[in-house]
């Protein structure tokens, strides 16, 4: 069996009347890194919080390991999910990485990273600490374990966010603008972590901004310009050979 | 003083009660003000306007007005009802059994004890004032904290608990105290409808001794020592939900 892991197909996207995505396809296999980009405004960031239900599509299929998010319509508030127990499992399988990290701020750095596979996955208390410490260690915050987030710098919280969401084991991991929100000095740290997972095989979806980031390390980069995929490709052909004018400009006003 | 010292032992008694009713409505208005924020929050245009009725009502009407209604027109109501209640069930009987014989299904009459209505006044007028505490709370938690925990799989009652609950708590706990503190001190109403707290007790024992300032004095001092514990366990309990930044 080669499912792909993410498939998205023909994803609509409308708020009241104002359509943000126009049909999107999309499909990751295990291991791909996936960079969306796209200037503010062009849906990248509602693609990806469609992908766990974070917004509710208007129609279209979203399939994990090949496992259809079900569907159903209801009268006043039109696409919902048909069952939320099968969404908050799915959603449990993928994690999120957030722009503004979202750390819960009343948890230590440890109890953030055990919080998921604990109280969701069920998996026993001790068990999740030995691994969150080993996963700490990995992004280089072990010693701050028993801080707050609100005592960590944001590149430091956005470590921490990476932590929990690799603590849940995810199929598919999700990154929304992960290092918008950092002080450039210390956007060189998360990217690197970034790269760690990408070259160990994580399945990644990463809207970003960082021309090099979807360059060197994404297999795939797609580019939304109003809700459509306006170009994609592997990145070393697109960015050399744009074959979309709008593409080409968004490159050249980046740089 | 002398005269206090022959009434200490009623007076604790007295001040006991007080605490109890104060507690005890403490808890009766926590629970209702957490269901009439959640009320007041939800989509359902029918829980929002009943929450809101609650609301609006009782913090527009005097404590005492309130007290006074819900014991003595309480009392009626139910005693109505009950007696209705029995006629019907009566009449129901006798269809069926032509040679049935009245019957009190239901006590005759019931006494609500002032210990009772007390607690139940109190607690429902502070549960008005404790869903705007509650609700304010709800909506100062960050929306990000929430969107994680959907983010990763919690249920919506787990992230209540989990996430929603702990961090509203920041938020809440100065009002919670406040509430707190009128509430104990609202309790001296009680003494209205009857209730042998110490209020009463204090009235009672001036009246017979001509020595009111003694007694009240007495009365204002066991506040004073309640409240100013209340106040180190308030301070405590929001040191322990702080969210700690550097």
């Amino acid at each position: 069996m080669n499912l792909p892991t993410l498939s998205i197909k023909n994803l609509h996207k409308s708020f009241a009347d104002h359509e943000v995505l126009k049909g999107i396809d999309l499909e990751a296999r295990k291991g791909d890194v996936i960079s969306i980009l796209g200037a503010s405004g062009s849906g990248k960031s509602t693609l990806l919080r469609c992908v766990n239900l974070l917004e509710t599509p208007t129609s279209g299929e979203i399939r994990v390991n090949g496992e259809l998010i079900e569907m159903k319509q209801d009268k006043k508030r039109g696409a919902i999910p048909a069952s939320i127990k099968q969404v908050e499992r799915i959603r449990s399988r993928l994690a999120m990485v957030f722009q503004g990290f979202n750390l819960w701020s009343h948890m230590t750095v440890l109890e953030n990273v055990i919080e998921a596979p604990v109280h969701v996955l069920g998996v026993p208390k001790k068990e999740a600490i030995v691994k969150a410490e080993a996963i700490l260690q990995r992004v280089g915050l072990y010693e701050r374990k028993g801080y707050y987030p609100g005592q960590l710098s944001g590149g430091q919280q956005q470590r921490v966010a990476i932590a929990r969401a690799l603590a849940v084991e995810p199929e598919v991991m999700l990154f929304d603008e992960p290092t918008s929100a950092l002080d450039p000095e210390l956007v060189g740290d998360v990217l690197n972590v970034m790269r760690g997972l990408a070259e160990e095989g994580r399945t990644m979806l990463v809207v970003t901004h960082e021309m090099a980031f979807a360059r060197d390390v994404s297999n795939k980069v797609l580019f939304l310009h109003q809700g459509l995929v306006e170009e994609e490709g592997k990145p070393e052909v697109i960015f050399e050979n744009p074959s979309s004018e709008r593409f080409k400009q968004f490159i050249s006003s980046v740089y | 003083m002398h005269e206090l010292l022959n009434y200490q032992g009623i007076l604790f008694a007295g001040a006991w009660l007080t605490l109890q009713v104060a507690l005890l409505s403490l808890l009766l208005a926590l629970t209702l003000g957490l269901l009439g924020a959640l009320a007041k929050l939800s989509h359902s245009t029918c829980l929002k306007g009943i929450a809101t009725l609650y609301t609006t009502i009782i913090r527009g009407i005097p404590d005492l007005i309130l007290m006074l209604l819900i014991f003595f027109g309480g009392q009626m109501l139910i005693n109505d009802l009950s007696y209705n209640l029995n006629e019907w069930l009566n009449q129901f009987v006798t269809r069926f059994d032509p040679a049935h014989e009245w019957y009190s299904f239901l006590p005759d009459y019931i006494d609500i004890s002032p210990y009772f209505a007390g607690i139940m006044t109190i607690g429902f007028i502070f549960g008005a004032y404790m869903a705007e505490t509650f609700r304010g709370a709800y909506l100062s938690v960050e929306k990000g904290q929430l969107e994680a925990a959907t983010a990763y799989g919690m249920s919506k009652y787990k992230i209540f608990v989990r996430v929603m609950f702990p961090q509203m708590m920041r938020h809440a706990l100065p009002g919670i105290g406040n509430n707190w503190l009128v509430l104990l001190k609202t309790t001296s109403l009680v003494s209205i409808i009857g209730l042998q707290d110490m209020v009463k007790i204090a009235g009672d024992a001036s009246g017979s001794t001509q020595q009111p300032f003694t007694f009240y004095f007495a009365v204002a001092l066991i506040f004073l020592l309640f409240t100013s514990i209340s106040t180190t366990f308030l301070k405590w309990a929001e040191r322990k939900y702080t969210i700690k930044t550097r």
